[in-house]
C-alpha cells in the first residue's frame, strides 16, 4: 500500500493534482525537465515520421509543452490537449509554438476525422485508468479516447504513449481497449533489465500494420526469447564452476559491465586494459 | 486558437452528429507573426475545409481577398500560400468563445485556450 501512495493517479484528479505548485516544477525543476525531453525523444523517434517534411501532430497530456518544444524543434506543428488549467498557463508563459485546448481525453477528442499525422503523449494515459468520479467508467472512456484518436488520425499514422502502467492488469486494460478501437502494435519496453531506466511505451499504428520497433537494451531479452542455442567466438572462462566469481577479478568486472550496460547505463568498451592493475611503483 | 485548430474542431457533445464548423463569437484578436513554411502549408490545404476556413476568416474581418473555392495549382502560387498561411497560423482568437451549431452549447475561449471539457452527461 506504501507503495502506491506515491502515484499521482491515487492522491488526487488530474486536473486537481496539476495545481500551480506542481506546474512550476515543469518550469524549473530542470530533473524533470531533463527527463520529460528525454522521453518526448524517445516518443518522437518510436513515431519515424518522415524526415524531410514538417507534420501535423497531437500531444495528448501535454502539460507545460516540454514535449511539444521538441517537436517544434524539429520542424513540426502541434495541437496540445491537457485538463489542467494550471499546466496549460504554464506552457503560455513559457510561449510554446503549438496551439493549446483544455480538454478530458476520456470524453473523446474533437477532431475531424484523418487531421494528424502523428501523436504523442507522455506520461498521461494512466491517469485515465482511475475512475475520479461516479459517472467515470475507466473501460468506457479509454475506448471513447482511442475510438476518437483513431478516426482524426491519419491512415498509416502512428500514436506513441509513454506510461507507467501500475500493474500488468492496467497495461491489458489499455491495449484492449486500444485493439477493440481498431489500432494495431503493442508495448516497447525500454531498458526491461533496470528499474529506474525501464520505460514503457506504447506504439499503435491506425490503419496499415507495421513492424513494431524494438526497445532499448532488450537484446539480452531476445536472446532468451529465440528457443535456439546462441555460439559465440568468445572462450569459456570456467567462471560460474564455484559460484559468483571473486570480487575485482577480470570477470567480476566484465560482469558488472555487462550487467551495467543492460540496465542502459553509460559505461566503458571493454579493452586488454580492463581490468588491468596499476604497477605497485605507482 | 489558431484557425488552422478551429478548421480541425469539431462539437463532440452527446447526440451531435456533425457540429462542424464551429461558430467563433471574438472579443479578441491577435496577429502573431510566425515563419511561413510553404511545404507544411501546401501539405495542409488538401485536408482543409476550405469554406469553413473562409468563414472563419470573415468572422474574425481578416479574409483579405481569399477565393471563396481553392484555386487550381496552389502550390506554385507562394502569394496564395502566404495569405493562406497567414490566415491558419497568425491570426489568433484570444477572447471570445465557440459556439456549435446543432446544439448550440458554447466553449469559452480565455487566454487563447479554447476551454473544450464537457460537463456530466453531455
Amino acid at each position: 500500500m506504501s507503495s502506491s501512495c506515491r502515484r499521482p493517479e491515487h492522491m488526487a484528479p488530474p486536473e486537481v493534482f496539476y495545481n500551480e505548485q506542481e506546474a512550476k516544477k515543469y518550469s524549473q525543476n530542470s530533473r524533470m525537465i531533463e527527463i520529460q525531453t528525454q522521453m518526448s525523444e524517445r516518443a518522437v523517434e518510436l513515431l519515424s515520421l518522415p524526415e524531410d517534411q514538417p507534420c501535423y501532430l497531437l500531444d495528448v497530456g501535454c502539460g507545460s509543452g516540454l514535449s511539444g518544444d521538441y517537436l517544434s524543434e524539429a520542424g513540426h506543428y502541434w495541437v496540445g490537449v491537457d485538463i489542467s488549467t494550471a499546466m496549460l498557463d504554464v506552457a503560455l508563459q513559457r510561449d510554446v509554438e503549438g496551439d493549446l485546448l483544455l480538454g478530458d481525453m476520456g470524453e473523446g477528442l474533437p477532431f475531424r476525422p484523418g487531421m494528424f499525422d502523428g501523436c504523442v503523449s507522455i506520461s498521461a494515459l494512466q491517469w485515465l485508468c482511475n475512475a475520479d468520479k461516479k459517472t467515470h467508467s475507466p473501460p468506457k472512456r479509454l475506448y471513447r479516447f482511442f475510438s476518437t484518436l483513431y478516426s482524426s488520425l491519419a491512415r498509416g499514422a502512428r500514436a506513441v504513449f509513454q506510461i507507467y502502467p501500475e500493474n500488468s492488469e492496467q497495461l491489458e486494460l489499455i491495449t484492449a481497449q486500444a485493439m477493440k478501437a481498431g489500432f494495431t502494435g503493442g508495448m516497447v519496453v525500454d531498458f526491461p533489465n533496470s528499474s529506474k531506466a525501464k520505460k514503457f511505451f506504447l506504439c499503435l499504428f491506425a490503419g496499415v500494420s507495421g513492424v513494431l520497433p524494438k526497445g532499448l537494451g532488450s537484446e539480452a531479452a531476445d536472446r532468451a526469447v529465440s528457443g535456439q542455442a546462441q555460439f559465440t567466438a568468445q572462450r569459456s572462462r570456467f567462471k560460474h564452476m564455484k559460484g559468483k566469481c571473486v570480487k575485482k577479478s577480470k570477470d567480476w568486472i566484465v560482469e558488472k559491465k555487462e550487467r551495467r550496460r543492460r540496465q542502459g547505463k553509460e559505461v566503458r568498451a571493454d579493452t586488454k586494459y580492463t581490468a588491468r592493475h596499476r604497477k605497485p611503483r605507482f | 486558437m489558431k484557425l488552422l485548430t478551429h478548421n480541425m474542431l469539431t462539437s463532440h457533445v452527446k447526440g451531435v452528429t456533425k457540429g462542424y464548423p464551429l461558430i467563433i463569437k471574438a472579443t479578441e484578436v491577435k496577429v502573431n507573426e510566425l515563419e511561413f513554411n510553404s511545404q507544411f502549408v501546401s501539405r495542409m490545404i488538401p485536408k482543409l475545409e476550405w469554406g469553413a476556413l473562409i468563414q472563419a476568416a470573415e468572422w474574425l474581418g481578416q479574409s483579405q481577398d481569399l477565393p471563396s473555392t481553392l484555386i487550381p495549382d496552389y502550390e506554385k502560387d507562394e502569394e496564395f500560400l502566404r495569405k493562406v498561411h497567414r490566415i491558419l497560423l497568425e491570426v489568433e482568437v484570444i477572447e471570445g468563445s465557440l459556439q456549435c451549431p446543432e446544439s448550440g452549447r458554447e466553449f469559452p475561449i480565455s487566454k487563447g485556450v479554447p476551454n473544450m471539457l464537457l460537463n456530466e452527461g453531455e
